[in-house]
């Protein structure tokens, strides 16, 4: 194979740029550019957070003024509710989870100096960033944000006349398409990355678990999200162009959308759960001295698990007038995606078993990540069976159960990883004790607001509804504890409230780090991946010299060895730890 | 600048190769995504056969030709920039890759051209809806492999980084295999 | 990797061009065999395999004379069969719910109406 340059050498490769703007803003450095999902991500964060604030204070107080925001229309309440959930999924969950940690780490755990195409990578986040921007117009042209679901079924996104939002419903797909590309770009980078640029000596089984996941992800996201680009593509056609293929009248097919929909959007739950289950398993496997419970198995449960979840997606249509025998094969395949998922629970909880456990903020988040998501994998079993979906479909226990789902994925799982890497991130430690103190107040606040709403939708509560005083059936009085149904709204929001203010301790935190925090060193955790060998922060071009990898990632507690840790890079052999 | 990163192959596979191919993957399912939409569109409504018999075969029959014959010429560069290591001829074939996706373009508009004066537009049925989306994605994807072309031609001209000729002869090869099952679904089948 | 000189290639697409030639002319044989009443049950498996079952002989030649993808590392054959395989899976989901003429709460008159005058 002609390699028509010549090999760079490490130093040449690597003299860091010295304008401003060429370091930070058009770097082409993995870390940067990581740094530039993260933030772009907690920025969207916030602006989905504060969204959430608004519909949730209508909810509770239907027709008041919402400080900060006032009244919220039936169409805000619509495009509000919408957005929220795109922005969450989207624009945080993949940016933070995937993008930011897969920049972040995959080049620095598999030990080479940055992603295999810097210019791809740059070019993704550049498309990213536009994408955001084009996300964000949607607000201010006429007629407003669309707010037809962040599903945007047909006929209400298809037809500008139904939508009242002509434009903003354009804009949003537009926005969808971009991002899709963005991550192409990004995904087919990091996967690259992790399967051809390893350092000599790392074979398939001693890759961290956290760069699988991410990689996982990156192919479950690649193979599912080409109908959905080809069904944007239809899509915008019948919103622009007039064309009719989901309109039945026209010999389309509407629930057509719905399948080219969730054929990407059930994976899609899996592309986002992988990487916050492999930041899981790299605290526990820190903090609890231990090396990880049967790590082969559970590379052979995610795959399972990546094929598995391409054959479920239907159980999210089981009222849609789908097929009855088809919904029958998607209730089985639903209910078996639960096993290695399960399994998965139990490796961690096996891992931990006998360790000596260190409960310090990322333990927490990382446990608690465990804790909240079996919750919303157990409520998810109800819902894929289709005879009792029928009757929770669109109610707030479907709300509630993947609430349950993408908060600890998106939320806990993205603060134990910034927990996790903060020092080798930035250099400096986090304070543990404000930490603590964001945790519980971030924990306990967001099971009461979900559990309520679990409870309201097993009294029928429907989603998508502005306003539920002119329900009777849904305003009754002493449903739970003596408490009201819309009592259990207004205790639902205000808890959202006591957690929303409770992230300030966080960027509290961040910032006082920052500042006065103690300095980290290389690894103060004592872990045994490759980043840690790296300095904090790492230097560009990462390491001094590109590491070799002699053993598997997870040498906790090696009982030859005095320190109870054994890094990837070091290169002595204790009797019988050769390879082999 | 090229990072180290880029010139490693754990993969057992150039870096290059190793990301077109995954490029190749990603399009296939976007592709396969509009294609599977349509044939289950198509089995369902046999009044569209009748719209499909409109469509020009003569036409379509000679811009297959002619993306066949656009892939020897690459794989012909492919050939003269590996194993003879010959830039200049690597890009004149490229430059006659690129000519036959220029002439597949024209006369696709020329076709085109007809049809819609003939009141066959992308909103007057069903079919034609998908004949034009489909046709059109295509078609968007041999525009961007000419541009990718020329500028490896060029840089193949001046006998730097020849390993491109082969991607992006990889890229064109799939364009054409696209068109291949365009061509029977879109035009023959009636 | 090219081990193949350029006659090979040409010769590939030699066979390329007589098998799009072969399957241009198929439908038209069919057509004419739709007119016999003895060879016309061979009409319909005559376009498809013209048609169709040519059109993927010609990707593959493609794919393994053009792409090589024979001589790629395994994986990448798999890979390239995987995209192929959950294609299949989101037809064979899917096509019961789309082929339908009806749905809870709509219909596609286009295919009722088609139906109604006898063309089905």
């Amino acid at each position: 194979m002609p390699e028509s340059a010549p090999a760079p050498t490490h130093e040449a490769a690597h003299h860091e740029p010295e304008n401003w703007v060429l370091k930070y803003l058009w770097s082409t450095d993995h870390k940067v550019i990581a740094m530039q999902y993260l933030v772009t991500g907690v920025f969207m964060a916030l602006i989905g957070g504060f969204f959430a604030y608004a519909f949730r204070m209508q909810l509770a107080f239907p027709g008041a003024e919402v400080p900060g925001y006032g009244l919220v229309s039936p169409s805000d309440y619509n495009a509000l509710v919408t957005n929220h959930g795109t922005i969450m999924i989207f624009w945080v969950a993949m940016p933070v989870l995937v993008a930011a940690f897969g920049n972040f780490l995959i080049p620095l755990m598999v030990g080479c100096d940055d992603m295999v195409f810097p210019k791809i990578n740059r070019l993704s986040f550049q498309v990213f960033f536009l994408s955001a921007v084009v996300l964000l117009a949607s607000f201010f042209v006429e007629g407003g944000a669309f707010g037809g679901a962040w599903t945007a079924y047909p006929p209400l996104s298809a037809v500008g006349e139904y939508s009242l939002t002509p434009l903003g419903s354009t804009l949003w797909l537009v926005a969808v398409a971009l991002e899709f590309v963005a991550f192409l770009l990004g995904g087919i980078n990091f996967i690259t990355t992790a399967m051809n640029s390893r350092a000599p000596g790392m074979r398939l089984y001693d890759i961290p678990i956290v760069v699988w996941m991410i990689v996982i992800a990156s192919v479950l996201f690649m193979l599912s999200v080409g109908p959905l680009i080809a069904g944007a593509i239809m899509l915008f056609m019948d919103q622009q162009v007039g064309t009719g293929f989901f309109d039945p009248a026209r010999g389309g097919d509407p629930i057509l959308w719905q399948h080219l929909f969730w054929f990407f959007g059930h994976p899609e739950v899996y592309v986002v759960l992988l990487p916050a289950l492999g930041i899981t398993a790299e605290i526990i496997c820190i903090f609890s001295r231990k090396k990880l419970f049967a790590y082969r198995t559970i590379l052979y449960t995610v795959f399972a698990t990546g094929i598995l979840s391409f054959t479920v997606w239907a159980h999210h249509q089981f009222i849609a007038g789908i097929d009855p025998r088809m919904a029958h094969i998607f209730t089985i395949t639903t209910l078996l995606i639960s096993v290695p998922i399960a399994e998965m629970c139990f490796v961690y909880i096996a891992t931990l078993y006998k360790g000596s456990i260190t409960l310090n903020t990322p333990m927490l988040w990382g446990l608690a990540f465990i804790f909240e998501f079996l919750i919303g994998g157990v409520t998810g079993i109800f819902l894929g069976a289709s005879g009792a979906d029928i009757y929770f479909h669109d109610t707030y226990f479907v709300l509630a159960h993947f609430h349950y789902t993408f908060f600890p994925i998106a939320i806990i799982g993205t603060y134990a990883g910034i927990t996790l890497w903060f020092p080798k991130m930035f250099g400096k430690m986090l304070n543990d004790r404000l930490g603590k103190i964001h945790f519980w107040g971030t924990i306990i606040p967001f099971n009461l607001i979900f559990i309520p709403l679990f409870f309201l939708g097993g009294l029928g509560q429907h989603r998508r509804i502005y306003d539920y005083v002119h329900f009777p059936e849904l305003m009754r009085e002493n449903v739970l504890f003596g408490l009201g149904m819309q009592d259990l709204r207004v205790l639902a929001t205000v808890s959202l409230l006591v957690m929303l203010a409770f992230q300030v301790v966080f960027f509290v935190n961040v910032y006082l780090s920052l500042k006065n925090g103690p300095r980290a060193g290389r690894n103060p955790w004592k872990a045994t991946t490759l980043e840690w060998l790296t300095p904090s922060p790492p230097p560009h071009g990462n390491f001094a010299e590109l590491p070799t990898v002699y053993r598997g990632a997870y040498e906790y507690s090696h009982p030859d060895r005095q320190e109870d840790y054994w890094p990837q890079w070091e290169p002595e052999f204790g009797p019988g730890a050769g390879r082999g | 600048m090229r990072p180290i990163a880029n010139t490693r192959s754990a993969a057992g596979i150039t870096t290059g190769r190793l990301a077109v191919w995954w490029v190749v993957g990603s399009e296939i399912v976007i592709f396969g995504g509009l294609l599977a939409s349509y044939i289950m569109h198509r089995l369902a409504h046999a009044s569209w056969a009748e719209q499909a018999a409109h469509t020009n075969v003569w036409i379509g029959l000679f811009n297959t030709f002619v993306l066949l014959t656009s892939s020897l010429f690459a794989v012909l560069a492919h050939y003269a920039a590996e194993t003879e290591r010959n830039g200049p001829k690597a890009a004149r074939y490229l430059l006659f890759t690129f000519f036959g996706g220029l002439t597949f373009l024209l006369v696709k508009a020329a076709e085109w051209t007809i049809e819609i004066t003939a009141g066959y537009t992308v909103t007057s049925n069903g079919f034609w809806s998908f004949y034009y989306t489909a046709a059109g994605l295509h078609a968007t994807h041999v525009l961007a492999g000419m541009i990718i072309m020329l500028i490896v031609a060029h840089a193949a001209r001046q006998g730097r980084e020849l390993h491109r000729v082969e991607l992006i002869g990889i890229y064109w090869h799939f364009v054409d295999i696209v068109w291949i099952f365009l061509f029977p679904l879109l035009y023959i089948a009636k | 990797m090219a081990s193949h000189g350029p006659q090979h290639y040409q010769k590939i697409w030699l066979i390329l061009s007589v098998l799009l030639v072969v399957s241009f002319v198929g439908p038209f044989v069919a057509d004419a065999l739709r007119a016999s009443e003895s060879l016309e049950a061979l009409a319909l498996p005559l376009t498809l395999l013209t048609a169709f079952g040519i059109a993927f002989w010609k990707a593959w030649l493609v794919a393994k004379n053009f792409m090589h993808v024979n001589v790629q590392p395994r994986y990448v054959l798999y890979l390239l069969a995987t995209c192929l395989v959950f294609m299949l899976l989101f037809y064979a989901g899917t096509a019961p719910d789309v082929m339908k003429q009806a749905g809870s709460n709509w219909t596609k008159p286009p295919i009722a109406e088609a139906v109604h005058a006898g063309q089905h």
